[in-house]
């Protein structure tokens, strides 16, 4: 793709408010074999531009596979992909120039210095030093480092390094990020402060792109997010009408003791729209809960403990991955 | 600070559209040096005492072998059939063993490391780096500390009075050329490895190459067939073409040594880049 071509692309990214909307992500039949395994198994998807897209799946479900895909460091096996107008495999470096990158694990380069990470990570985008040097402290007073700016990697916490992962990140003002559980291991406060980052950056039109285990997480950032689980997409919406879709407005929980939550659970048929038996409790999905409340105890069963809580994509997600663990 | 004030992705985004509109390969992004930029800071803060060992170790072989066994063994005939002492004779097949050895580290066991380990690559390769960036950029930095080295040894050679002519000098842009035909084809050959049991086979292939390849006694003592299949090694010409750089000797036989390493790095630029896909996108 030549300059004028992008450039004219571009121009139509950032008016993409007022028109139709611009695809920034457009996958379809992505299919991802390694050998005899099939981590993605022909999804299709597309992402506006200024969206916060979520993927939602158990490990292995194949979201990170998706998000080396979208990077172009991993080759596809089949389907077909394309970023703001380009195949990652074909043009990598160019479609590269336009993400930033959260990677599940941290890979910051434990040789190099705090401070340097950063600069030297902005020169992997071919940017002047003239732009780094204030960039990079502009990133480390963001993700609060600046004390730690000419510390070794390896003396930093595991949230210290997860935060600089994030800060790189950011270094070549991306128009994508790509967030791989980019709070995993942080702390509370931490991921709040994230979160609001994040708000701040898809403010600013930027494409968020993130995977997550945690459903507060997702319910928080996310526009709209796909579930996936075993490689295919399970269900696709906001998060608001995926609850409304594979939940209830209301979840009741009872526990009668684990020997008896079984037997319990069998006599509690009629009550909301659904019951579900688990070792440790007994959840009834219904529109009400303290109404299915009253229906239980009129049949005269005493639960040990109850809770009426309001349903969240944690339902969802659990209903439709299954509560056993994958591996 | 415009961060915490909210206006962090607003401004001036010039540099950065700047950056993005640059001409881009499907492999490469013309960056070659910011891979090289990084490697020299990297150094900075490495440990001495192993870049230290590289440059140690041929000196060591020089001084126990050219100087005690050179004791007992006298002097022996050199490429020209003129004497030369022992030490003037295995000297230049010590820096063509570590011209090799450094360059097959680098490009072998350094690359698999940070490839499977450090993790190093997976962060180059989502910037806007292609992998052809960062094999480039890895094998100029192996060759130059090769050139290091080989400038120090030679320098060593020099005060332990081995060098009788100025042609001598040459062996150090040699020393680089048998690098750069060991680092191609290393990079290429780590491409197929998935554990450490299989890189330990290089230095399978590596020790009978660097002890037999008329390192440290003429060819002449081997059967013919033997000194074909020795013939045929790379070492052996990188041993040849160097000993006869030291004393100032050339023959037609030196440009086929010198032939011999120009295919070596272009099949080995050839396997490498057919390889770059297998090696850093899984």
């Amino acid at each position: 793709m030549r300059v004028s071509e992008l450039a004219s692309k571009e121009s139509r990214v950032s008016s993409a408010s007022d028109a139709a909307p611009q695809y920034v992500i457009t996958a379809e039949n992505l299919t991802k074999r390694y050998g005899d395994v099939t981590a993605v198994d022909g999804i299709s998807f597309r992402v506006p531009a200024g969206e916060a897209f979520g993927l939602l799946g158990p490990n292995g479900a194949g979201k990170s596979t998706t998000m080396k895909m979208i990077g172009g460091v991993s080759q596809r096996t089949s389907g077909s992909l394309d970023i703001m107008g380009l195949d990652p495999e074909q043009h990598g470096p160019e479609v590269r120039a336009h993400l930033g990158v959260v990677p599940q694990q941290d890979n910051l380069d434990e040789e190099l210095k705090v401070r340097d990470n950063l600069l030297v990570y902005g020169r992997y985008f071919g940017l002047p030093t003239s732009y780094l040097k204030p960039k990079a402290d502009e990133l480390l007073e963001f993700a609060q480092l600046t004390d730690k700016a000419n510390s070794k990697v390896d003396a930093l916490s595991g949230g210290m390094k997860r935060r600089l992962t994030i800060a790189r990140s950011l270094i070549n003002e991306p128009r994508i990020l790509l967030l791989d559980e980019p709070t995993t291991g942080l702390d509370p406060q931490a991921r709040h402060i994230l979160w609001d980052r994040l708000f701040r950056l898809k403010e600013q039109g930027v494409t968020l792109i993130l995977t997550t285990h945690y459903m507060d997480e997702a319910e928080q950032l996310c526009d709209r997010l796909i579930v996936v689980d075993k490689g295919k997409i399970m269900a696709e919406g906001s998060p608001a009408s995926l609850i409304r879709e594979y939940s209830t407005r209301e979840v009741l929980e009872l526990r009668f003791g684990s020997e008896r939550n079984a037997s319990v659970g069998a006599e509690l048929g009629g009550i909301g729209e659904r019951v579900e038996t688990l070792p440790d409790r007994v959840l009834i999905y219904a529109h009400d809960g303290e109404a299915a409340l009253e229906q239980v105890t009129a049949r005269g069963l005493r639960p040990v403990t109850s809770l009426v809580r309001r349903s969240s994509l944690e339902d969802v997600f659990l209903r439709l991955t299954g509560r056993s663990l994958v591996d | 600070m415009s961060v915490l004030t909210g206006n962090f992705n607003t401004g001036d985004h010039s540099v950065t559209e700047a950056a993005r509109r640059r001409r881009f390969g499907p492999i490469y992004s013309r960056n070659v040096r910011a891979v090289v930029a990084r490697g020299l800071m990297a150094t900075k803060s490495s440990n001495w005492m192993v870049m230290a060992s590289g440059f140690f170790e041929p000196v060591l072989y020089l001084i126990s072998m050219g100087v005690g066994l050179g004791a007992i063994v006298g002097s022996v005939q050199g490429p020209g059939g003129q004497e030369i002492s022992y030490a003037a004779y295995i000297a230049p097949a010590l820096l063509a063993v570590s011209a090799m050895n450094g360059a097959v580290y680098d490009s072998t066991w350094n690359v698999f490391f940070k490839m499977n380990f450090a993790k190093l690559y997976q962060g180059m390769l989502y910037t806007s780096l292609g992998p052809l960036d960062v094999a480039m950029g890895e094998i100029f930095l192996a060759l130059l500390r090769g050139a290091m080295y080989a400038t120090g040894f030679t320098a060593v050679m020099g005060l332990m009075g081995l060098i009788t002519t100025p042609w001598a000098i040459l062996m150090i842009p040699a020393s680089v050329l048998i690098a750069f035909g060991f680092a191609s084809f290393g990079m290429g050959i780590t491409s197929f490895m998935k554990t450490f049991q299989q890189m330990d086979w290089i230095n399978f292939i590596m020790l009978p190459m660097f002890l037999f390849s008329a390192t440290f006694y003429p060819l002449s003592v081997y059967p013919q067939a033997v000194q074909w299949l020795i013939q045929a090694m790379p070492l052996w010409h990188g041993v040849e073409l160097l000993r006869q750089i030291s004393v100032g000797v050339f023959t037609p036989a030196t440009a086929v040594h010198i032939g011999y390493y120009l295919v070596m790095i272009a099949l080995g630029v050839l396997l490498t880049t057919s390889r770059l896909g297998k090696l850093f996108l899984k």
